[in-house]
């Protein structure tokens, strides 16, 4: 039993607790301290290095393209050559799936962001809000949140495919965000309930703060670790959910991505075909982003959790 | 017989060096006695109970031994102190009442705590229920989750599961704490109690509140900054203390009687020191008004009159 | 039916502050609150948390709420900052209803009324530096101060809560001790000129060396001129710095009046006991209940059906009407 003294709160209100540290600690921020912890573990390593390149990838790789990825031309269904600047091969079709997959990567990146900040943004908003007011606030914005969760997202996207004659990239990242920021909502209301709690929100009432001012510059930060990795499992989810919906044909009309190069390839019966450099790549690519975001976000928990850690 | 402890230091690992927490600690406890351990937080009290019974995983053990009724206790040895746990030596910790699994009912939990000490539960019920009975709980309480129970009824169930094998010393650690004033009074009278009826034969009180102390103990020992100040009877150490620390300590403690206007109380200025890179010689040095140069020598536990040690140059004297 | 202790400054004499109001009437003054909580599935059943309290404080005066866990102490503290709503009942700062106050007024009340809580390490954000309390007054309050003027400011009110500037400032709160962590906020207060303090267990997690340093700071605040209201659960420290006592029992007062009559001549059966089970240095436990008459044994007063009855001058004692 350690005796490092914790000022735990008793579970009867207020009555004598031991004293908390008396002694100052040493002088390490603890940025520094996590810095430190964060170099050290293998797999935030690992998948920082690996979202990376990738993005690395989706930057520099079409400036490479020898093709446009739409433009029908080449050689129909010829695997991969170093000629011509085919080197992923072409599809049934003759497009370069070169210029197809760097052009997917970078819509990937692109809606990973755009879809996870809008679903952040609104999760923050209904979390803190709901959270901190708690009453009636949290009982309608609770409400909003269960309706939006259960709202069946595929009914949906097909009667907005059906109204919208040109769907872009845009318009998928915020149905996408819109549509993922319950249970975001949910995990910030629950840790802004307990930081609610603290002390220091009512001594910021007490100095004339609002509740927006509260939320933000107090409550807020103290999540900063917690949003960080809600955030990352936000982009990685926002890309899952792209390619699912690029799969089963309702992604952008305009241009390719990751998940349509998947449904056109075995729309087109490539792995009867034996054409592997047309589904390959993107499937593997969807894995190698999403799942290094995943390692990296529980190597963030071990970061930042010290009870994880080990010393 | 009783418990011997020689030179004990154990230290915690972190992240910026190892502090001292128990830096060089010998005292002896008689058979029958209750020692009460005070000091304020940080002082290594709650390290040195605990060092006796479990080294938690940060904790590591450095140097000296730790003798019970003869035999040496292998506290650096988390299996082979499971033999000793529980039936020689027991604690309740700090915050029991909060480390009650919420999920298990009392009476399971017990069940398998004893099962894990090879006693069936079936053989120890009745006495346990009798227990229960004696410090006023219904035999209900067994099969009742510890959310259903008040604060001092969960303290109280907490002593009688780890006084159950009548073990020869027991740590009790802050167990009056987070408690009611009455509760308080109710909770220590039980320790008492216990000895009386023979449950326990020799007890460690780990406490911060010195005036808890005074009333149910009979030695008290004052440790300071990981090294030990005083020990002493009870009323020598309220009445007469000998060594700075504990004279400023007692003085400064109000009592109901003590009026602001009438007569005012003065603390103690400064801090404790860090003890990851722990000053030399007295560790008190720094806030003693009586503080001379031979202080920079760490002061001997000594004995002064029967009975009663003091670790100070000046008083020793 | 409610009790008021009657007006009539008790407060020793000292700089009070000007238009304290320390001559006549009350600073703070709470008549008939009660808290009550909508508890239970659909908010159907009512948890009663404090009942038909009544009492007041005057400037240059410390006012003791004493009670045991649930007693409705710590709800009472926060009902007077404003930051738990009263249910019936008002309180009133200067003669004006607090619960009225809305968004600029409630911004001039905290400008006079400021709380200190128990906990000092959960009333600082951790991830700011300690000093960063005051910056939140500057910005709030005095925008338009120059720094050197500010800085001024700050210094004397470090001082007089004995802190050296130099050893708290530009620290992280867990640089600090807890008793500079509470004294710190007492300077923040200052800051404000404020008139009255609400004092919320601020001692009981601090040691018993730095607790006393903390409890001479609320006697010299009294002393020019502040009222506080001092609450805790331990009775040796309410003895020791309050001028005039309440005692709490599941939020309703069963005892209250001067501070020497209400320990030294204590009616109620509850005080009885609390004062027999307090654990006093120099007297055993066993010798403390002999003196007093009836003890533990209380009969169970429902608070709607009796009232406080005075005493004597300044002693009122809840009993069956």
């Amino acid at each position: 039993m350690s005796s490092a003294p914790a000022a735990a709160p008793s579970s009867l209100a207020k009555s004598e607790a031991p004293a908390a540290p008396q002694t100052p600690a040493p002088v390490m921020s603890s940025f520094r301290e996590s810095l430190h912890f964060a170099t050290r573990n293998r797999k935030l390593v690992f998948g920082l290095t690996v979202t990376f390149l990738m993005l690395l990838f989706a930057i520099v790789g079409p400036w490479f393209a020898q093709h446009p990825a739409l433009q029908f031309g080449g050689n129909l269904s010829s695997p991969p050559t170093t000629h011509d600047g085919y080197w992923f091969g072409t599809t049934l079709l003759g497009q370069d799936v070169y210029a197809q997959f760097v052009n997917g990567l970078r819509l990937a990146f692109i809606v990973g962001a755009l879809g996870g900040g809008i679903a952040a943004i609104i999760g923050m908003l209904v979390g803190f809000t709901a959270g901190y007011r708690g009453g009636i606030v949290d009982e309608v914005l609770n409400m909003i949140t269960n309706i939006v969760l259960v709202i069946p997202t595929f009914a949906l996207l097909l009667v907005i495919a059906a109204y919208l004659q040109v769907r872009g990239i845009m318009t998928e990242s915020v149905f996408i965000g819109c549509t993922s920021w319950p249970w975001a909502a949910r995990a910030l209301r629950a840790q802004t309930f307990s930081l609610t709690s603290r002390e220091f929100v009512s001594l910021g009432r007490l100095s004339g703060e609002g509740s927006w001012k509260i939320m933000f510059k107090e409550i807020a930060p103290n999540m900063s670790s917690y949003l960080f990795m809600m955030f990352i499992l936000l982009f990685g989810g926002s890309i899952l959910i792209a390619a699912t919906l690029d799969f089963i044909g309702l992604g952008p009309s305009n241009t390719i991505s990751l998940g349509m190069m998947m449904q056109l390839s075995v729309q087109n019966a490539a792995l009867q075909l034996h054409l592997w450099w047309w589904f390959v790549p993107p499937g593997l690519a969807i894995m190698a982003i999403v799942g290094s975001l995943y390692v990296m976000n529980v190597g963030l928990d071990e970061v930042f959790n010290p009870r994880l850690r080990n010393m | 017989m009783g418990l011997q402890v020689t030179d004990l230091k154990v230290s915690y690992r972190t992240l910026h060096g190892d502090v001292q927490a128990v830096d060089g600690v010998t005292f002896g406890i008689a058979d029958g006695e209750i020692m009460g351990l005070a000091g304020e937080s940080g002082c290594g009290k709650s390290s040195l109970g605990n060092s006796l019974v479990y080294l938690t995983g940060r904790m590591k053990y450095v140097h000296g031994t730790v003798e019970l009724d003869g035999v040496t206790l292998p506290i650096w040895d988390f299996e082979e102190m499971n033999e000793h746990r529980f039936k020689q030596i027991s604690v309740v910790p700090q915050y029991a009442m909060s480390a009650l699994n919420p999920t298990r009912k009392i009476g399971k939990m017990t069940h398998e705590l004893l099962r894990s000490r090879g006693v069936t539960y079936a053989s120890i019920e009745d006495e346990l229920v009798r227990r229960l009975e004696l410090v006023g709980l219904s035999k209900d309480v067994l099969g009742m989750y510890p959310i259903e129970l008040s604060g001092g009824m969960k303290q109280r169930t907490v002593m009688v599961i780890s006084t159950l094998l009548n073990p020869s010393l027991l740590i009790a650690d802050e167990i009056t704490s987070a408690l009611d004033v009455s509760t308080q009074k109710a909770v220590a009278g039980m320790l008492g109690e216990f000895r009386t009826r023979g449950f326990v034969k020799s007890m460690i009180v780990i406490t911060h509140d010195i005036s808890i102390l005074s009333q149910v103990a009979d030695t008290i020992l004052v440790m300071y900054a990981g090294h030990l100040a005083e020990k002493a009877t009870a009323e020598t150490i309220v009445e007469a203390p000998l060594h700075p620390y504990t004279k400023l300590l007692i003085s400064s403690l109000p009592e109901v009687g003590v009026r602001y206007d009438k007569k005012r109380l003065v603390g103690i200025p400064g801090i404790p020191p860090a003890l990851l890179d722990p000053p030399e010689g007295c560790r008190f040095r720094a806030r003693c008004p009586l503080a001379t140069a031979k202080c920079k020598e760490r002061p001997p536990f000594v004995d002064v009159a029967p009975g009663h040690q003091v670790a100070c140059w000046e008083v020793a004297a | 039916m409610s009790r008021r202790l009657d007006g009539g400054s008790t407060g020793s004499g000292g700089a009070g502050l000007a238009g304290a109001g320390a001559d006549t009437g009350a600073l703070m003054e709470l008549d008939g609150c009660c808290k009550v909580y909508k508890v239970g599935a659909f908010g159907g059943k009512r948890l009663t948390a404090v009942h038909d309290v009544s009492f007041d404080v005057h400037a240059g005066e410390v006012v003791s709420l004493i009670g045991e866990s649930g007693s409705g102490k710590s709800t009472i503290g926060r009902m007077i900052l404003r930051l738990s709503p009263v249910t019936e009942g008002t309180i009133c700062f200067k003669g004006d209803d607090v619960a009225k106050l809305k968004r600029s007024g409630l911004q001039e009340y905290y400008r006079h009324v400021q709380g200190v809580f128990q906990d000092p390490f959960s009333s600082y954000n951790p991830i700011y530096k300690a000093d960063r309390v005051f910056k939140m007054i500057k910005d709030a309050y005095f925008s338009g101060v120059d720094d050197r003027e500010w800085d001024a400011k700050v210094h004397a009110a470090l001082e007089a809560v004995t802190l050296d500037p130099t050893q708290v400032l530009h620290k992280y709160p867990h640089q600090l001790s807890g008793g500079q962590l509470q004294r710190l906020l007492v300077a923040r207060a200052l800051l404000l000129d404020i008139e009255f303090l609400v004092a919320d267990e601020i001692i009981s997690m601090l040691d018993a060396s730095t607790r006393i340093d903390v409890l001479n700071l609320l006697g010299d605040l009294k002393a020019r001129g502040l009222g506080i209201l001092f609450i805790t659960h331990d009775l040796s420290l309410g003895n020791y710095i309050s001028d005039r006592t309440v005692i709490l029992r599941r939020g309703a007062i069963v005892e209250m009046g001067a501070t020497e009559k209400v320990f030294g001549n204590p009616q109620h059966p509850y005080t009885q006991m609390l004062l027999a089970s307090v654990p006093q240095l120099h007297r055993k436990w066993e010798d403390v209940e002999a003196a007093y008459l009836q003890v533990s044994n209380a009969v169970e007063v429902d608070s709607r059906e009796s009232s406080l009855v005075e005493l004597e001058p300044d002693h009122f004692v809840r009993s069956a009407a």
